[in-house]
């Protein structure tokens, strides 16, 4: 097996009394797509937010291409190739689509002390947005302040955001939450394609998405991992069965 | 790409127009005090804009941004008092002093948010204001007065009306073209974007605070040269110009003007300064006026009084 793009290794988060985070270990390999699926409260944007540097954990290690990123500051994590979306849309609202992407750009393309020049006629840092923009289905959208544009197109807004900081880990929390089903479908057409070029960690709910997509599963209920297997294992699994998909399935639908 | 022709670009252009042929206005009619009002105007204004720097585009709601016009008029006045007359001196440590200060403040103050930030940019400036108070070789509670105005070797005279008013308009538009430029730079777009989700800019990689730091010395070394410009304006600087009062005066000057728009600060000054004045010859209480007006203002007008034109279109 290929040496592991992300290592987890006995991460804790503890919020008073309460393990978001339980003793978890984890590993992603290069070039899959890694779902994480869980309970709601399993902690699975606890253990994102970690990963990307939002929140610290109380203890364990996080490897990224194989370097210590535990104590790394969110924009450091960022500058080594790991994005993410947020589960609850986060952007620049009162900024226009092409001008989130393009500072997306700008922090992947040195430093940004750059204090006479015209950032948004730089030529280069507006075709890499628009370019981010098109893949992501939002290229006629790009004048739009975000304010205005649709939960949905906000929702593929975050992933351009994220495509334009050139990552090598795209970990995507609930790319699909409140989205319509052709709206879902379309994502997941995008994530196909995505996953090609990319490695891929999905939190998501919509259990259909999940197990279309996904190479490998990882199930979290209290913080800990109660398997990690393919897709057709995971659904034979009798502890996840109990956990999880049993009741879930039916109320994640979008139908 | 040509500006959009709407009422806010209107008003700011007759307003520069107005601003550069007002001596012309003030000779033809002999009314010498209106060129001297609209130094100060010119000097407030451009400190107000290096306030919406940080407050308007930065979203950094400094309360102590008067200290910066308290340090450039006492690297002038102490200078002055120690027989450095020369403005190529004076000026010079008048801004390096302000960005000095600014670094200190804003290191401090930027690892906090909100009413922090406000509390801890005021305890700042009030300290700046204690310590000149306490200056007692220059003056202390009562000032320093200015003898000399700073000499540029016979390039400018400062103690020339007009000389000094252009001199004024000019370091006002110079620095709303600087502010201009940093606006839309790959800074500027960093800095509000920042202020518009500090958590997502973090995320695609910015170090949020190092970025906002800059910010917070840029604008208080703008508003050092507007402290040096005023000390030259009163002859005078003492620990009053300091004091959180005139912090206030600038925040209000902004917000009437309309914070994070370019040419906010100066109609915002402009509208103050000159309520101020009129309102000073019938009441001793323009407060009374003055406060509900900002009201009206920040209750229906959010985007101060350029917002309120911007809204109109082609008018």
């Amino acid at each position: 097996m290929a040496e592991p793009l992300l290592r987890v290794d006995s991460l804790v988060r503890r919020y008073g009394g309460i393990a978001a985070t339980d003793n978890l270990s984890m590993e992603v390999i290069p070039g899959e797509l890694h779902a994480i699926i869980g309970p709601n409260g399993a902690g699975k944007t606890t253990l994102i937010s970690q990963l990307t540097g939002q929140v610290m954990p109380n203890s364990g290690t996080i490897y990224f291409a194989g370097r210590d990123v535990t104590s790394l500051p969110s924009y450091t994590r960022s500058r080594l190739g790991l994005a993410r979306s947020f589960q609850i849309t986060s952007l620049l609202k009162d900024f226009s689509a092409i001008d989130n992407v393009a500072l997306a750009a700008q922090a992947h393309d040195g430093h940004s002390f750059r204090f006479w020049g015209n950032a948004r006629k730089e030529r280069h840092l507006r075709d890499t947005a628009r370019a981010a923009l098109e893949r992501v289905g939002l290229g006629q959208r790009a004048d739009i302040v975000v304010s205005q544009l649709s939960h949905g197109e906000q929702r593929e807004l975050e992933l351009a955001v994220a495509l334009a900081t050139k990552p090598q880990l795209l970990l995507l929390d609930e790319p699909m939450a409140g989205l319509g089903v052709t709206e879902s479908a379309r994502m997941v057409a995008l994530l196909k394609e995505l996953r090609k070029e990319v490695t891929i960690v999905l939190v998501e709910h919509d259990m259909e998405a999940v197990f279309a997509l996904a190479d490998r599963i990882t199930v979290l209920v209290y913080g800990r991992v109660i398997a990690c297997d393919v897709p057709d294992a995971i659904r034979k699994h009798e502890e996840v069965k109990r956990a999880y998909l049993g009741e879930q399935h039916a109320v994640t639908r979008h139908d | 790409m040509m500006p959009k022709l709407n009422a806010s670009n209107a008003v700011a252009a007759l307003m520069c127009a107005a601003l550069i042929l007002l001596p012309v206005y003030s000779a033809a009619t002999g009314n010498i005090f209106i060129l001297t009002l609209f130094t100060r105007i010119t000097i407030y204004a451009l400190a107000a804009a290096s306030l919406n720097l940080i407050m308007g585009y930065g979203g950094m709601m400094s309360f102590g941004h008067a200290a910066y016009l308290g340090i450039g008029g006492y690297a002038v006045g102490i200078l002055a008092a120690e027989g450095i007359g020369s403005g190529f001196i004076q000026w010079p440590v008048a801004l390096v002093v302000s960005a000095l200060f600014a670094l200190l403040i804003g290191a401090l103050s930027l690892r906090t948010r909100g009413v922090y930030f406000i509390m801890i940019t005021l305890a700042f400036a009030q300290m700046a204001y204690y310590v000149a108070s306490a200056l007692s070789r220059y003056g202390g509670d009562d000032g320093l007065t200015v003898y000399k105005r700073s000499d540029f070797a016979g390039l400018i005279n400062l103690s020339d009306r007009n000389q000094f008013y252009y001199l004024c308009l000019a370091c006002l538009f110079g620095g709303l073209y600087l502010i201009w430029r940093i606006v839309n730079s790959r800074f500027g777009l960093v800095v509000q974007g920042v202020r518009s989700n500090e958590q997502r800019m973090q995320a695609i990689g910015f170090h949020a605070n190092r970025y906002r730091l800059v910010c917070f010395v840029i604008a208080g070394t703008i508003c050092g040269l507007a402290g040096a410009l005023l000390a030259n304006n009163t002859d005078f600087v003492s620990p009053a110009v300091m004091y959180w009062t005139r912090s206030g005066d600038l925040m209000v000057m902004v917000i009437l003007g309309g914070m994070g728009s370019l040419f906010g600060p100066v109609v915002g000054a402009i509208v103050y300064l000159l309520l101020e004045e009129l309102l000073s010859q019938f009441t001793e209480f323009s407060g009374l006026i003055l406060g509900p007006v900002l009201l009206l203002i920040v209750l229906f007008a959010r985007g101060g009084i350029m917002g309120l034109l911007g809204r109109m279109r082609r008018g």
